[in-house]
Protein backbone atom coordinates (compact mmCIF):
# COMPACT_ATOMS: atom_id res chain seq x y z
CA UNK A 1 0.00 0.00 0.00
CA UNK A 2 1.11 3.41 -0.63
CA UNK A 3 1.82 5.49 2.49
CA UNK A 4 -0.14 8.38 3.39
CA UNK A 5 1.20 11.47 2.66
CA UNK A 6 2.45 13.32 5.66
CA UNK A 7 0.79 16.66 5.54
CA UNK A 8 3.19 19.26 4.23
CA UNK A 9 4.31 22.22 6.56
CA UNK A 10 2.10 24.76 5.90
CA UNK A 11 2.57 28.33 6.08
CA UNK A 12 1.42 29.90 9.21
CA UNK A 13 -1.52 32.00 8.56
CA UNK A 14 -4.23 33.93 10.92
CA UNK A 15 -6.57 34.15 8.38
CA UNK A 16 -6.44 31.17 6.75
CA UNK A 17 -9.39 30.25 5.52
CA UNK A 18 -11.37 27.21 7.57
CA UNK A 19 -11.81 25.70 4.22
CA UNK A 20 -8.16 25.30 3.98
CA UNK A 21 -7.88 23.26 7.42
CA UNK A 22 -7.37 19.71 5.91
CA UNK A 23 -8.84 18.18 8.95
CA UNK A 24 -12.16 20.36 8.18
CA UNK A 25 -12.45 20.30 4.70
CA UNK A 26 -11.36 16.10 4.68
CA UNK A 27 -14.37 15.63 6.95
CA UNK A 28 -16.84 17.57 4.95
CA UNK A 29 -15.71 15.69 1.79
CA UNK A 30 -16.29 12.35 3.63
CA UNK A 31 -19.61 13.66 5.39
CA UNK A 32 -21.92 12.86 2.33
CA UNK A 33 -20.89 9.19 1.79
CA UNK A 34 -21.21 8.63 5.23
CA UNK A 35 -24.08 9.91 6.33
CA UNK A 36 -25.82 7.83 3.18
CA UNK A 37 -24.49 4.81 4.32
CA UNK A 38 -25.24 5.70 7.82
CA UNK A 39 -28.64 6.42 7.01
CA UNK A 40 -29.27 3.75 4.73
CA UNK A 41 -26.92 0.74 5.63
CA UNK A 42 -26.92 1.12 9.70
CA UNK A 43 -29.83 2.53 10.58
CA UNK A 44 -32.00 -0.03 8.30
CA UNK A 45 -29.46 -2.80 10.06
CA UNK A 46 -30.59 -1.56 13.62
CA UNK A 47 -34.39 -1.66 12.07
CA UNK A 48 -33.69 -5.46 10.51
CA UNK A 49 -32.47 -6.58 14.30
CA UNK A 50 -35.03 -4.58 16.87
CA UNK A 51 -37.55 -6.03 13.53
CA UNK A 52 -36.61 -9.80 14.68
CA UNK A 53 -37.48 -9.27 18.29
CA UNK A 54 -41.24 -7.65 17.95
CA UNK A 55 -44.49 -8.22 16.46
CA UNK A 56 -44.38 -6.55 13.53
CA UNK A 57 -46.40 -7.31 10.61
CA UNK A 58 -47.36 -5.23 8.00
CA UNK A 59 -50.78 -5.76 8.98
CA UNK A 60 -50.04 -4.90 12.65
CA UNK A 61 -47.35 -2.29 12.27
CA UNK A 62 -46.63 -2.13 15.80
CA UNK A 63 -43.48 -2.52 17.60
CA UNK A 64 -43.83 -4.67 20.67
CA UNK A 65 -41.19 -6.36 22.36
CA UNK A 66 -41.35 -9.94 21.85
CA UNK A 67 -38.15 -10.67 23.11
CA UNK A 68 -36.30 -14.12 21.69
CA UNK A 69 -39.77 -15.37 20.64
CA UNK A 70 -39.29 -14.31 17.14
CA UNK A 71 -35.98 -16.77 16.89
CA UNK A 72 -37.69 -19.87 19.40
CA UNK A 73 -40.67 -19.82 17.14
CA UNK A 74 -38.20 -20.78 14.30
CA UNK A 75 -35.86 -22.92 15.31
CA UNK A 76 -38.67 -25.12 16.11
CA UNK A 77 -40.08 -24.70 12.59
CA UNK A 78 -38.60 -28.18 10.95
CA UNK A 79 -39.24 -26.13 7.62
CA UNK A 80 -36.30 -23.49 9.29
CA UNK A 81 -33.81 -26.21 10.31
CA UNK A 82 -34.26 -28.01 6.59
CA UNK A 83 -33.73 -23.68 4.93
CA UNK A 84 -30.58 -23.84 7.36
CA UNK A 85 -29.01 -26.99 6.33
CA UNK A 86 -29.50 -25.84 2.26
CA UNK A 87 -27.93 -22.87 3.23
CA UNK A 88 -25.03 -24.44 4.36
CA UNK A 89 -25.08 -27.23 1.42
CA UNK A 90 -25.60 -24.55 -0.87
CA UNK A 91 -22.96 -22.28 0.11
CA UNK A 92 -20.07 -24.74 0.71
CA UNK A 93 -21.14 -27.13 -2.46
CA UNK A 94 -21.38 -24.37 -4.68
CA UNK A 95 -17.81 -22.50 -3.26
CA UNK A 96 -16.27 -25.79 -3.20
CA UNK A 97 -17.00 -26.58 -7.04
CA UNK A 98 -16.12 -22.91 -7.84
CA UNK A 99 -12.88 -22.98 -6.39
CA UNK A 100 -12.07 -26.23 -7.96
CA UNK A 101 -12.90 -25.21 -11.69
CA UNK A 102 -11.13 -21.54 -10.80
CA UNK A 103 -7.60 -23.60 -9.82
CA UNK A 104 -7.29 -25.53 -12.97
CA UNK A 105 -9.12 -22.74 -15.47
CA UNK A 106 -6.85 -20.30 -14.24
CA UNK A 107 -3.35 -23.14 -14.59
CA UNK A 108 -5.14 -23.76 -18.06
CA UNK A 109 -5.12 -19.79 -19.10
CA UNK A 110 -1.34 -18.98 -17.15
CA UNK A 111 -0.08 -21.18 -20.14
CA UNK A 112 0.20 -18.57 -23.46
CA UNK A 113 -1.55 -20.96 -26.18
CA UNK A 114 -3.67 -18.94 -29.48
CA UNK A 115 -6.56 -17.82 -28.58
CA UNK A 116 -6.35 -17.02 -25.15
CA UNK A 117 -7.33 -13.77 -24.57
CA UNK A 118 -10.34 -14.42 -26.84
CA UNK A 119 -10.94 -17.64 -24.28
CA UNK A 120 -10.51 -15.74 -21.17
CA UNK A 121 -12.73 -13.26 -22.26
CA UNK A 122 -15.49 -15.80 -23.35
CA UNK A 123 -14.87 -17.45 -19.79
CA UNK A 124 -15.23 -13.93 -17.97
CA UNK A 125 -18.89 -13.93 -18.81
CA UNK A 126 -21.24 -15.70 -17.00
CA UNK A 127 -19.44 -13.78 -13.98
CA UNK A 128 -20.28 -10.52 -15.32
CA UNK A 129 -23.34 -11.12 -16.86
CA UNK A 130 -26.57 -10.19 -14.44
CA UNK A 131 -27.37 -13.77 -12.19
CA UNK A 132 -30.80 -13.19 -13.13
CA UNK A 133 -30.91 -13.12 -16.61
CA UNK A 134 -28.25 -16.03 -17.48
CA UNK A 135 -30.14 -17.87 -14.47
CA UNK A 136 -33.13 -17.84 -16.80
CA UNK A 137 -31.44 -19.01 -19.41
CA UNK A 138 -30.30 -22.22 -16.99
CA UNK A 139 -33.92 -22.31 -16.11
CA UNK A 140 -34.90 -22.85 -19.72
CA UNK A 141 -32.29 -25.18 -20.13
CA UNK A 142 -33.03 -27.52 -17.32
CA UNK A 143 -37.16 -27.23 -18.94
CA UNK A 144 -38.72 -30.44 -18.12
CA UNK A 145 -39.74 -31.23 -21.68
CA UNK A 146 -37.48 -28.76 -23.75
CA UNK A 147 -33.73 -29.49 -21.66
CA UNK A 148 -31.09 -29.27 -24.19
CA UNK A 149 -29.18 -31.18 -21.72
CA UNK A 150 -31.58 -34.13 -21.75
CA UNK A 151 -31.78 -34.19 -25.27
CA UNK A 152 -28.22 -34.18 -25.40
CA UNK A 153 -28.61 -37.21 -23.27
CA UNK A 154 -31.35 -39.01 -24.66
CA UNK A 155 -28.95 -38.63 -28.19
CA UNK A 156 -25.84 -40.40 -26.93
CA UNK A 157 -28.46 -43.08 -25.45
CA UNK A 158 -27.42 -42.74 -22.07
CA UNK A 159 -30.81 -42.13 -20.94
CA UNK A 160 -34.69 -42.67 -22.83
CA UNK A 161 -37.09 -40.18 -22.80
CA UNK A 162 -39.24 -42.25 -20.35
CA UNK A 163 -37.08 -41.77 -17.80
CA UNK A 164 -35.09 -38.34 -18.36
CA UNK A 165 -34.55 -36.35 -15.26
CA UNK A 166 -36.74 -33.22 -14.10
CA UNK A 167 -33.77 -31.56 -13.41
CA UNK A 168 -35.97 -28.60 -10.95
CA UNK A 169 -38.55 -31.05 -10.27
CA UNK A 170 -36.52 -33.94 -7.98
CA UNK A 171 -35.45 -32.57 -4.30
CA UNK A 172 -31.53 -34.06 -5.10
CA UNK A 173 -31.27 -32.66 -8.37
CA UNK A 174 -32.98 -29.43 -8.17
CA UNK A 175 -30.30 -28.79 -5.22
CA UNK A 176 -27.85 -30.00 -7.48
CA UNK A 177 -28.89 -27.93 -10.13
CA UNK A 178 -29.06 -24.57 -8.25
CA UNK A 179 -25.06 -25.43 -6.88
CA UNK A 180 -24.33 -26.09 -10.54
CA UNK A 181 -25.56 -22.59 -11.83
CA UNK A 182 -24.05 -20.83 -8.38
CA UNK A 183 -20.77 -22.52 -9.00
CA UNK A 184 -20.84 -21.59 -12.64
CA UNK A 185 -21.44 -18.03 -11.68
CA UNK A 186 -18.79 -17.95 -9.55
CA UNK A 187 -15.53 -19.89 -11.39
CA UNK A 188 -14.92 -17.11 -13.53
CA UNK A 189 -14.19 -14.99 -10.42
CA UNK A 190 -11.72 -17.65 -8.82
CA UNK A 191 -9.84 -17.85 -12.22
CA UNK A 192 -9.28 -14.37 -12.28
CA UNK A 193 -8.51 -14.53 -8.53
CA UNK A 194 -6.08 -17.04 -8.88
CA UNK A 195 -4.79 -15.57 -12.34
CA UNK A 196 -3.95 -12.39 -10.30
CA UNK A 197 -2.47 -14.13 -7.49
CA UNK A 198 -0.51 -16.24 -9.31
CA UNK A 199 0.86 -13.37 -11.59
CA UNK A 200 1.87 -11.59 -8.91
CA UNK A 201 4.38 -13.87 -7.53
CA UNK A 202 7.96 -12.47 -8.56
CA UNK A 203 9.18 -15.22 -11.42
CA UNK A 204 12.87 -14.89 -9.47
CA UNK A 205 11.39 -16.52 -6.14
CA UNK A 206 10.30 -19.39 -8.28
CA UNK A 207 13.66 -19.33 -10.30
CA UNK A 208 15.60 -19.34 -6.79
CA UNK A 209 13.11 -22.39 -4.99
CA UNK A 210 14.17 -24.33 -8.54
CA UNK A 211 17.80 -23.82 -8.55
CA UNK A 212 17.54 -25.06 -4.67
CA UNK A 213 16.15 -28.15 -6.30
CA UNK A 214 12.33 -27.68 -5.40
CA UNK A 215 9.86 -29.42 -7.49
CA UNK A 216 6.60 -29.24 -9.36
CA UNK A 217 4.51 -30.16 -5.83
CA UNK A 218 7.07 -28.60 -3.66
CA UNK A 219 6.66 -25.11 -5.65
CA UNK A 220 3.08 -24.93 -5.60
CA UNK A 221 1.84 -25.93 -2.06
CA UNK A 222 5.19 -24.66 -0.22
CA UNK A 223 5.60 -21.87 -2.55
CA UNK A 224 2.48 -20.78 -4.61
CA UNK A 225 -0.18 -21.82 -2.66
CA UNK A 226 1.22 -19.65 0.81
CA UNK A 227 1.45 -16.73 -1.57
CA UNK A 228 -1.88 -16.66 -2.76
CA UNK A 229 -3.46 -17.35 0.28
CA UNK A 230 -4.24 -13.89 1.31
CA UNK A 231 -5.61 -13.06 -1.81
CA UNK A 232 -7.81 -15.94 -2.56
CA UNK A 233 -8.79 -15.66 0.93
CA UNK A 234 -10.61 -12.42 0.04
CA UNK A 235 -11.84 -13.86 -3.21
CA UNK A 236 -13.68 -16.43 -0.80
CA UNK A 237 -14.78 -13.79 1.83
CA UNK A 238 -16.74 -12.48 -1.39
CA UNK A 239 -18.36 -16.05 -2.64
CA UNK A 240 -19.38 -16.88 0.59
CA UNK A 241 -20.87 -13.99 1.53
CA UNK A 242 -22.77 -13.53 -1.85
CA UNK A 243 -23.68 -17.47 -1.38
CA UNK A 244 -24.65 -17.48 1.44
CA UNK A 245 -26.87 -14.65 1.21
CA UNK A 246 -28.33 -15.10 -1.99
CA UNK A 247 -31.92 -15.04 -3.61
CA UNK A 248 -32.15 -14.65 -6.97
CA UNK A 249 -31.08 -18.41 -8.25
CA UNK A 250 -33.33 -19.74 -6.00
CA UNK A 251 -36.04 -17.52 -6.56
CA UNK A 252 -35.51 -17.61 -10.41
CA UNK A 253 -35.09 -21.31 -10.75
CA UNK A 254 -37.07 -23.65 -7.95
CA UNK A 255 -39.05 -20.82 -5.97
CA UNK A 256 -37.38 -23.24 -2.83
CA UNK A 257 -39.18 -25.96 -3.92
CA UNK A 258 -39.66 -28.87 -4.53
CA UNK A 259 -41.20 -28.85 -0.98
CA UNK A 260 -38.40 -26.59 0.58
CA UNK A 261 -35.80 -28.76 -0.58
CA UNK A 262 -33.63 -25.95 -2.19
CA UNK A 263 -35.08 -22.82 0.06
CA UNK A 264 -32.23 -20.90 1.22
CA UNK A 265 -32.06 -18.06 4.40
CA UNK A 266 -32.69 -15.14 2.07
CA UNK A 267 -35.61 -16.95 -0.12
CA UNK A 268 -36.86 -18.10 2.84
CA UNK A 269 -36.65 -14.04 4.49
CA UNK A 270 -38.01 -13.06 1.79
CA UNK A 271 -40.87 -15.04 1.59
CA UNK A 272 -42.26 -14.62 4.92
CA UNK A 273 -41.41 -11.01 5.34
CA UNK A 274 -42.08 -9.36 1.98
CA UNK A 275 -44.62 -12.18 0.45
CA UNK A 276 -46.17 -13.13 3.58
CA UNK A 277 -46.05 -9.61 5.47
CA UNK A 278 -44.90 -11.28 8.24
CA UNK A 279 -41.70 -9.17 8.92
CA UNK A 280 -40.55 -9.71 12.38
CA UNK A 281 -40.03 -13.25 11.76
CA UNK A 282 -38.68 -12.58 8.33
CA UNK A 283 -36.27 -10.31 10.15
CA UNK A 284 -35.51 -12.98 12.31
CA UNK A 285 -34.90 -15.75 9.59
CA UNK A 286 -32.63 -13.08 7.81
CA UNK A 287 -30.42 -12.42 10.89
CA UNK A 288 -29.24 -15.73 11.16
CA UNK A 289 -26.69 -15.13 8.07
CA UNK A 290 -25.18 -12.59 10.49
CA UNK A 291 -22.98 -14.95 12.52
CA UNK A 292 -21.35 -16.18 9.22
CA UNK A 293 -21.42 -12.98 8.28
CA UNK A 294 -19.65 -11.84 11.23
CA UNK A 295 -17.00 -14.54 11.13
CA UNK A 296 -15.91 -14.01 7.24
CA UNK A 297 -15.80 -10.41 8.07
CA UNK A 298 -13.37 -10.64 10.73
CA UNK A 299 -11.35 -13.17 9.42
CA UNK A 300 -11.30 -10.40 6.41
CA UNK A 301 -10.32 -7.84 8.57
CA UNK A 302 -7.05 -10.19 9.90
CA UNK A 303 -6.09 -10.65 6.68
CA UNK A 304 -6.20 -6.94 5.72
CA UNK A 305 -3.96 -5.83 8.87
CA UNK A 306 -1.94 -8.55 8.52
CA UNK A 307 -0.82 -7.58 5.34
CA UNK A 308 -0.54 -3.83 6.60
CA UNK A 309 1.80 -4.60 9.45
CA UNK B 1 11.79 -39.33 -29.47
CA UNK B 2 8.93 -41.38 -31.05
CA UNK B 3 7.88 -41.72 -27.50
CA UNK B 4 7.74 -37.84 -26.45
CA UNK B 5 6.65 -37.03 -29.93
CA UNK B 6 3.64 -39.51 -28.65
CA UNK B 7 3.26 -37.60 -25.42
CA UNK B 8 3.48 -33.97 -26.53
CA UNK B 9 0.75 -34.96 -28.82
CA UNK B 10 -1.61 -36.54 -26.02
CA UNK B 11 -0.42 -33.80 -23.73
CA UNK B 12 -1.64 -30.80 -26.08
CA UNK B 13 -4.84 -32.94 -26.20
CA UNK B 14 -5.68 -32.64 -23.21
CA UNK B 15 -4.76 -29.18 -22.91
CA UNK B 16 -6.83 -28.24 -25.43
CA UNK B 17 -9.30 -30.66 -24.59
CA UNK B 18 -9.60 -28.98 -20.97
CA UNK B 19 -9.74 -25.23 -22.83
CA UNK B 20 -12.44 -26.41 -25.06
CA UNK B 21 -14.16 -27.93 -21.35
CA UNK B 22 -13.89 -24.67 -20.22
CA UNK B 23 -14.80 -23.06 -23.20
CA UNK B 24 -18.14 -24.73 -23.52
CA UNK B 25 -18.81 -24.79 -19.97
CA UNK B 26 -18.67 -21.13 -19.69
CA UNK B 27 -20.13 -20.14 -23.27
CA UNK B 28 -22.89 -22.40 -23.51
CA UNK B 29 -25.65 -20.80 -22.03
CA UNK B 30 -25.19 -17.68 -23.78
CA UNK B 31 -25.13 -19.56 -27.15
CA UNK B 32 -27.97 -21.24 -26.25
CA UNK B 33 -29.54 -17.76 -24.95
CA UNK B 34 -28.41 -16.83 -28.72
CA UNK B 35 -29.92 -19.37 -30.82
CA UNK B 36 -33.36 -19.40 -28.64
CA UNK B 37 -33.93 -16.00 -29.40
CA UNK B 38 -33.24 -16.21 -33.03
CA UNK B 39 -35.29 -19.43 -33.34
CA UNK B 40 -39.16 -19.95 -34.76
CA UNK B 41 -41.66 -20.95 -31.91
CA UNK B 42 -42.07 -24.24 -34.80
CA UNK B 43 -38.36 -24.69 -34.09
CA UNK B 44 -37.89 -24.54 -30.34
CA UNK B 45 -40.56 -26.66 -29.37
CA UNK B 46 -40.04 -30.01 -30.69
CA UNK B 47 -38.36 -32.82 -29.17
CA UNK B 48 -37.88 -34.75 -32.70
CA UNK B 49 -35.31 -31.50 -33.65
CA UNK B 50 -31.97 -30.92 -32.76
CA UNK B 51 -31.46 -28.43 -30.41
CA UNK B 52 -27.81 -27.54 -31.22
CA UNK B 53 -28.57 -25.03 -34.28
CA UNK B 54 -31.42 -24.11 -36.82
CA UNK B 55 -34.13 -26.92 -38.21
CA UNK B 56 -36.31 -23.81 -39.63
CA UNK B 57 -34.69 -20.58 -40.75
CA UNK B 58 -34.02 -17.66 -37.83
CA UNK B 59 -36.34 -15.49 -37.02
CA UNK B 60 -37.05 -11.57 -35.60
CA UNK B 61 -40.12 -12.43 -34.79
CA UNK B 62 -39.22 -12.87 -30.57
CA UNK B 63 -37.39 -9.35 -30.96
CA UNK B 64 -40.24 -7.49 -33.01
CA UNK B 65 -42.95 -9.38 -29.97
CA UNK B 66 -40.83 -8.18 -26.79
CA UNK B 67 -40.50 -4.74 -29.23
CA UNK B 68 -43.89 -4.10 -29.82
CA UNK B 69 -46.10 -6.40 -27.42
CA UNK B 70 -43.96 -5.83 -24.01
CA UNK B 71 -42.76 -3.00 -21.93
CA UNK B 72 -39.08 -4.29 -22.91
CA UNK B 73 -38.26 -0.97 -24.41
CA UNK B 74 -39.59 1.16 -21.61
CA UNK B 75 -37.39 -1.41 -18.92
CA UNK B 76 -34.90 -0.44 -20.99
CA UNK B 77 -35.38 3.54 -20.43
CA UNK B 78 -35.97 2.47 -16.88
CA UNK B 79 -32.40 0.68 -16.54
CA UNK B 80 -30.92 3.60 -18.51
CA UNK B 81 -32.87 6.25 -15.91
CA UNK B 82 -31.53 4.27 -12.92
CA UNK B 83 -28.39 3.84 -13.95
CA UNK B 84 -27.45 7.54 -15.06
CA UNK B 85 -29.35 8.53 -11.73
CA UNK B 86 -27.28 6.45 -9.51
CA UNK B 87 -23.95 7.31 -11.39
CA UNK B 88 -24.11 11.14 -10.74
CA UNK B 89 -25.23 10.12 -6.82
CA UNK B 90 -22.20 7.63 -6.54
CA UNK B 91 -19.90 9.99 -8.12
CA UNK B 92 -20.56 13.25 -6.31
CA UNK B 93 -20.56 11.35 -2.88
CA UNK B 94 -17.80 8.57 -3.67
CA UNK B 95 -15.19 11.28 -5.17
CA UNK B 96 -14.40 13.78 -2.35
CA UNK B 97 -14.72 11.12 0.50
CA UNK B 98 -12.35 8.62 -1.72
CA UNK B 99 -10.19 12.15 -2.01
CA UNK B 100 -10.94 12.81 1.70
CA UNK B 101 -9.80 9.39 2.98
CA UNK B 102 -6.47 8.69 0.84
CA UNK B 103 -4.82 12.25 1.50
CA UNK B 104 -7.05 14.33 3.86
CA UNK B 105 -7.63 11.92 6.87
CA UNK B 106 -3.89 10.24 7.53
CA UNK B 107 -3.96 6.92 9.72
CA UNK B 108 -7.70 7.17 10.30
CA UNK B 109 -8.85 7.72 6.68
CA UNK B 110 -7.44 3.89 6.16
CA UNK B 111 -9.73 2.38 9.24
CA UNK B 112 -12.99 4.50 7.98
CA UNK B 113 -12.10 3.64 4.42
CA UNK B 114 -11.78 -0.13 5.19
CA UNK B 115 -15.41 -0.06 7.46
CA UNK B 116 -16.91 2.08 4.75
CA UNK B 117 -16.12 -0.79 2.00
CA UNK B 118 -17.01 -3.86 4.64
CA UNK B 119 -20.56 -1.72 4.33
CA UNK B 120 -20.58 -3.22 0.62
CA UNK B 121 -20.71 -6.55 2.12
CA UNK B 122 -23.82 -6.43 4.09
CA UNK B 123 -26.51 -8.21 1.76
CA UNK B 124 -29.75 -7.31 0.46
CA UNK B 125 -31.69 -10.30 2.13
CA UNK B 126 -30.59 -8.50 5.32
CA UNK B 127 -31.71 -4.96 4.55
CA UNK B 128 -34.45 -5.20 1.96
CA UNK B 129 -37.33 -6.03 5.59
CA UNK B 130 -36.40 -2.07 6.95
CA UNK B 131 -35.54 -0.87 3.57
CA UNK B 132 -39.05 -1.25 2.21
CA UNK B 133 -40.39 0.47 4.93
CA UNK B 134 -38.25 2.88 4.18
CA UNK B 135 -38.84 3.43 0.79
CA UNK B 136 -42.64 3.24 1.95
CA UNK B 137 -42.30 6.46 4.07
CA UNK B 138 -40.67 8.25 1.12
CA UNK B 139 -43.52 7.66 -0.32
CA UNK B 140 -41.51 5.76 -2.84
CA UNK B 141 -43.01 2.19 -2.91
CA UNK B 142 -43.29 0.51 -6.54
CA UNK B 143 -41.89 3.10 -8.08
CA UNK B 144 -37.99 2.86 -9.90
CA UNK B 145 -36.78 6.27 -7.76
CA UNK B 146 -36.87 3.66 -5.07
CA UNK B 147 -33.90 2.06 -6.93
CA UNK B 148 -32.42 5.01 -7.50
CA UNK B 149 -32.38 5.90 -3.66
CA UNK B 150 -31.42 1.95 -2.35
CA UNK B 151 -28.48 1.46 -5.04
CA UNK B 152 -25.57 3.92 -3.89
CA UNK B 153 -25.74 2.17 -0.95
CA UNK B 154 -23.55 -0.69 -2.50
CA UNK B 155 -22.17 1.67 -5.10
CA UNK B 156 -20.74 4.24 -2.88
CA UNK B 157 -19.06 1.85 -0.41
CA UNK B 158 -17.32 0.05 -3.44
CA UNK B 159 -16.39 3.21 -5.66
CA UNK B 160 -15.07 4.89 -2.43
CA UNK B 161 -12.41 2.15 -2.11
CA UNK B 162 -12.08 1.63 -5.63
CA UNK B 163 -11.08 5.79 -5.87
CA UNK B 164 -8.80 5.45 -2.88
CA UNK B 165 -6.55 3.29 -4.50
CA UNK B 166 -6.40 5.64 -7.60
CA UNK B 167 -6.04 8.68 -5.22
CA UNK B 168 -3.27 7.23 -3.04
CA UNK B 169 -1.35 5.99 -6.76
CA UNK B 170 -1.39 9.93 -7.97
CA UNK B 171 1.60 11.91 -6.62
CA UNK B 172 0.90 14.33 -3.96
CA UNK B 173 3.59 17.03 -5.30
CA UNK B 174 1.19 17.97 -8.30
CA UNK B 175 -1.58 19.13 -5.49
CA UNK B 176 1.35 20.39 -3.32
CA UNK B 177 2.52 22.32 -6.11
CA UNK B 178 -0.93 23.45 -6.76
CA UNK B 179 -1.34 24.26 -3.26
CA UNK B 180 2.09 26.41 -3.13
CA UNK B 181 0.68 28.82 -6.38
CA UNK B 182 -2.28 29.68 -4.52
CA UNK B 183 -4.80 27.47 -5.38
CA UNK B 184 -7.29 26.30 -2.16
CA UNK B 185 -7.10 22.87 -0.98
CA UNK B 186 -10.33 22.27 -2.31
CA UNK B 187 -8.98 23.88 -5.51
CA UNK B 188 -6.41 21.50 -5.41
CA UNK B 189 -8.60 18.26 -5.43
CA UNK B 190 -11.17 19.78 -8.38
CA UNK B 191 -8.74 21.35 -10.93
CA UNK B 192 -5.64 18.53 -10.11
CA UNK B 193 -7.06 15.39 -8.43
CA UNK B 194 -9.94 14.80 -10.33
CA UNK B 195 -8.78 15.49 -13.84
CA UNK B 196 -5.69 13.12 -12.86
CA UNK B 197 -7.79 10.69 -12.11
CA UNK B 198 -9.88 10.45 -15.14
CA UNK B 199 -9.40 6.84 -15.77
CA UNK B 200 -10.61 5.59 -12.42
CA UNK B 201 -14.07 7.87 -12.58
CA UNK B 202 -14.31 6.17 -16.17
CA UNK B 203 -14.05 2.62 -14.09
CA UNK B 204 -16.67 3.91 -11.32
CA UNK B 205 -18.75 4.91 -13.84
CA UNK B 206 -19.03 1.66 -15.57
CA UNK B 207 -19.28 -0.29 -12.47
CA UNK B 208 -21.51 2.02 -11.24
CA UNK B 209 -24.04 1.08 -13.92
CA UNK B 210 -22.74 -2.92 -14.30
CA UNK B 211 -23.85 -3.33 -10.85
CA UNK B 212 -27.39 -1.52 -10.81
CA UNK B 213 -28.00 -3.99 -14.10
CA UNK B 214 -27.29 -6.81 -11.78
CA UNK B 215 -28.78 -5.98 -9.26
CA UNK B 216 -32.17 -8.16 -8.35
CA UNK B 217 -33.04 -8.59 -5.28
CA UNK B 218 -33.89 -4.86 -3.84
CA UNK B 219 -35.94 -4.37 -8.02
CA UNK B 220 -37.65 -7.25 -6.77
CA UNK B 221 -38.47 -6.89 -3.35
CA UNK B 222 -39.45 -2.76 -4.12
CA UNK B 223 -41.69 -3.12 -7.03
CA UNK B 224 -44.27 -5.01 -8.70
CA UNK B 225 -45.66 -2.52 -10.79
CA UNK B 226 -44.48 -3.67 -14.63
CA UNK B 227 -43.85 -0.28 -15.90
CA UNK B 228 -41.68 0.39 -13.29
CA UNK B 229 -39.33 -2.42 -13.53
CA UNK B 230 -35.73 -2.35 -15.01
CA UNK B 231 -34.69 -4.62 -17.47
CA UNK B 232 -33.06 -7.86 -15.51
CA UNK B 233 -36.24 -7.85 -13.59
CA UNK B 234 -38.68 -7.31 -16.27
CA UNK B 235 -37.12 -10.04 -18.19
CA UNK B 236 -36.77 -12.41 -15.88
CA UNK B 237 -40.36 -12.17 -14.24
CA UNK B 238 -42.32 -10.19 -16.40
CA UNK B 239 -42.42 -12.41 -19.62
CA UNK B 240 -44.52 -15.49 -17.88
CA UNK B 241 -48.06 -15.58 -18.50
CA UNK B 242 -49.45 -18.04 -16.06
CA UNK B 243 -47.35 -21.22 -16.59
CA UNK B 244 -46.27 -20.47 -19.84
CA UNK B 245 -42.70 -18.80 -20.50
CA UNK B 246 -42.56 -16.71 -23.46
CA UNK B 247 -39.13 -18.26 -23.69
CA UNK B 248 -37.74 -16.75 -27.53
CA UNK B 249 -38.65 -13.69 -26.28
CA UNK B 250 -37.22 -14.10 -23.06
CA UNK B 251 -33.85 -15.08 -24.40
CA UNK B 252 -34.28 -12.45 -26.45
CA UNK B 253 -34.45 -9.93 -23.95
CA UNK B 254 -31.72 -11.72 -21.47
CA UNK B 255 -29.50 -11.03 -24.70
CA UNK B 256 -30.04 -7.56 -25.01
CA UNK B 257 -29.75 -6.68 -21.50
CA UNK B 258 -25.83 -9.12 -21.16
CA UNK B 259 -24.19 -8.24 -24.33
CA UNK B 260 -23.13 -4.59 -22.78
CA UNK B 261 -22.62 -5.60 -19.26
CA UNK B 262 -20.58 -8.42 -20.92
CA UNK B 263 -18.25 -6.02 -22.93
CA UNK B 264 -17.93 -3.64 -20.19
CA UNK B 265 -16.48 -6.22 -17.78
CA UNK B 266 -14.37 -7.50 -19.94
CA UNK B 267 -12.97 -3.98 -20.42
CA UNK B 268 -12.44 -2.66 -16.71
CA UNK B 269 -11.77 -6.39 -15.55
CA UNK B 270 -8.31 -5.76 -14.35
CA UNK B 271 -9.31 -2.77 -12.38
CA UNK B 272 -12.24 -4.21 -11.04
CA UNK B 273 -10.04 -7.02 -9.17
CA UNK B 274 -7.23 -4.65 -7.94
CA UNK B 275 -10.56 -2.64 -6.62
CA UNK B 276 -11.80 -5.52 -4.50
CA UNK B 277 -8.64 -7.07 -3.20
CA UNK B 278 -7.44 -3.47 -2.53
CA UNK B 279 -3.88 -3.61 -3.54
CA UNK B 280 -3.17 -7.81 -2.07
CA UNK B 281 -1.10 -8.41 -5.26
CA UNK B 282 1.16 -5.61 -4.79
Amino acid sequence: MVAIAESVPKPVSRFRFILDRRDVLGSLMVAPAILYVLLLVGVPFLMAVYYSVSAYTIYNPSWTFVGLANFEQIIEDPTFRQTLSNTFIFTFGSQILGLILGKFGALLLLKPFPGRKFVRALVILPWAVPIALATVAWEWMFDSLYSVINWTLIALGIITRSNAPNWLGNPDLAMLSVIVVNAWRFFPFAIVIFLAGITAIPQDVLDAATVDGAGFWRRNYQIIVPMILPIVAIGLVFGIVFTFTDLSIVFLLTQGGPVGATSVLGFQGFQTGIVSGDVSHGAAISLFMLPVLLIVVVAMLRFIRRREI
Amino acid sequence: MQRTGLVGVLRGTSFYGAVAFFFVLAAFPFYWMLITSFKSNADLYNVQHIPFWFNDPPTLEHFRYLFEKTLFATWLLNSLIIGLCVTAITLVTALPAAYSLARMTGRNGEALGIGIFLTYLVPPTLLFLPLSRVIADLGLQNSMWSLVVVYPTFTIPFCTWLLMGFFKALPPEIEEAAIVDGCSLFGAFIRMAVPLSLPGILTVVIFTFTLTLQEFVYALTFISASAQKPITLGVATDLIRGDIFYWGEIMAGALIASVPVAIAYNLFLDRFISGITGGAVK
